[in-house]
């Protein structure tokens, strides 16, 4: 399953829903928020969310700014 | 508290300012970027006695998901945070971060800023509005980033802005209030909390925005650029405090020629 996260392709394996992708890239879920296909995915939904070969992801979170 | 304080303290601690239904106590907003580190961010926002920060929404670093995070420093419990469109140039793309803002940080008060030149930094006034627009209709409240227009300054209060945010110089510049008299103007005609927003350099540059009338002061390089950010920041606090116990004390008149503070009379 090829995924373009963040601008970038990576491929993947062996999962189907969003909280495992965001688990496998190590990052906490209470940190971050998540588009896909440009649509925002509520946190509380992120293990009914599945995610597909091509599926265009964007994971956000807060850094420093004016 | 106990009985004994005394009426102009406790004037002083209703001194509270409230922008979409949300009250606070510290006249002085911060921004979090441009610091060493995301400690010493953290300090100078303790320092300036901030209750509200801005804070800019970014891709995460896949490639290195353990880097530090601002919100392991500078804390949502602790501060308010007040994500920005920086980086934005239509209205649309101001929606979409605000909407992914509003579910990193479950929150609706945002600060809108649609820049023109990467050159000056000041806001295309036409495509901010119509931004305003987009987010109030979907349920934002926002504080708006614009010029010292008093037109504009207008459209935006009309179209349902939180906040009127005009700049005092370009953001970054440290030129301080370059036009005061806009400034005046905007303040007198706005019914919204008026900040001022970028430009501000130095402590006077902030007392002055305060004597002005305006009901609080945002900045970030002012305290992140100075060579000790937080004595900046603690300066900054007593700045905006000052300068707006002068405003509620109501300034003495200018008159051209000296009036003696000692009486003339009595001499010997």
């Amino acid at each position: 399953m090829t995924l373009t996260i963040n601008g970038e392709t990576r491929d993947f394996t062996g999962f189907s829903h969003l909280a495992a992708l965001v688990e496998a890239l190590g990052l906490d879920p209470r940190k971050v928020a998540v588009e896909r296909n440009l649509e925002i995915v509520p946190r509380s939904a992120y293990h009914a969310t599945p995610i597909a070969d091509g599926d265009r992801i964007e994971i956000v979170h807060f850094i420093g700014g004016g | 508290m106990d009985g004994a304080q005394t009426p102009a303290g406790a004037a002083l601690a209703e001194d509270t300012w409230t922008v979409a239904g949300r009250t606070f106590r510290s006249r002085l907003i911060v921004g979090t970027g441009k610091y060493k580190d995301y400690a010493q961010n953290a300090a100078a926002a303790e320092a300036a006695g901030a209750e509200i920060v801005t804070v800019a929404l970014r891709r995460v670093n896949l490639s290195d998901p353990s880097q530090p995070m601002l919100v392991d420093y500078v804390k949502p419990d602790r501060f308010t945070f007040l994500p920005n469109t920086a980086g934005c140039f239509t209205g649309e793309e101001a929606v979409r971060t605000l909407r992914l803002a509003r579910e990193a940080g479950g929150w609706d008060l945002v600060k809108l800023e649609v820049l023109s030149d990467t050159k000056h930094l000041l806001p295309d006034m036409e495509e901010t509005l119509r931004a305003l627009k987009l987010l109030i209709s979907e349920g934002f409240q926002v504080m708006v980033y614009c010029t010292d227009d008093p037109v504009y300054a207008k459209k935006l209060e009309d179209a349902g802005a939180a906040a009127i945010m005009p700049a005092a110089a370009p953001i970054g510049s440290g030129r301080g209030i370059q036009n005061a008299l806009n400034l005046g103007l905007i303040i007198e005609q706005t019914k919204v909390p008026v900040l001022v927003d970028a430009g501000v350099g130095t402590a006077s540059d902030a007392v002055i925005a305060m004597e002005l009338g305006c009901e609080a002061v945002l900045m970030n390089t002012a305290i992140a650029g100075a060579q000790d950010p937080i004595r900046m920041a603690t300066a900054m606090k007593h700045a905006v405090i000052a300068g707006r116990e002068a405003f509620l004390a109501g300034r003495m008149p200018k008159r051209m020629y000296a009036d003696p503070s000692s009486p003339l009379s009595g001499l010997i």
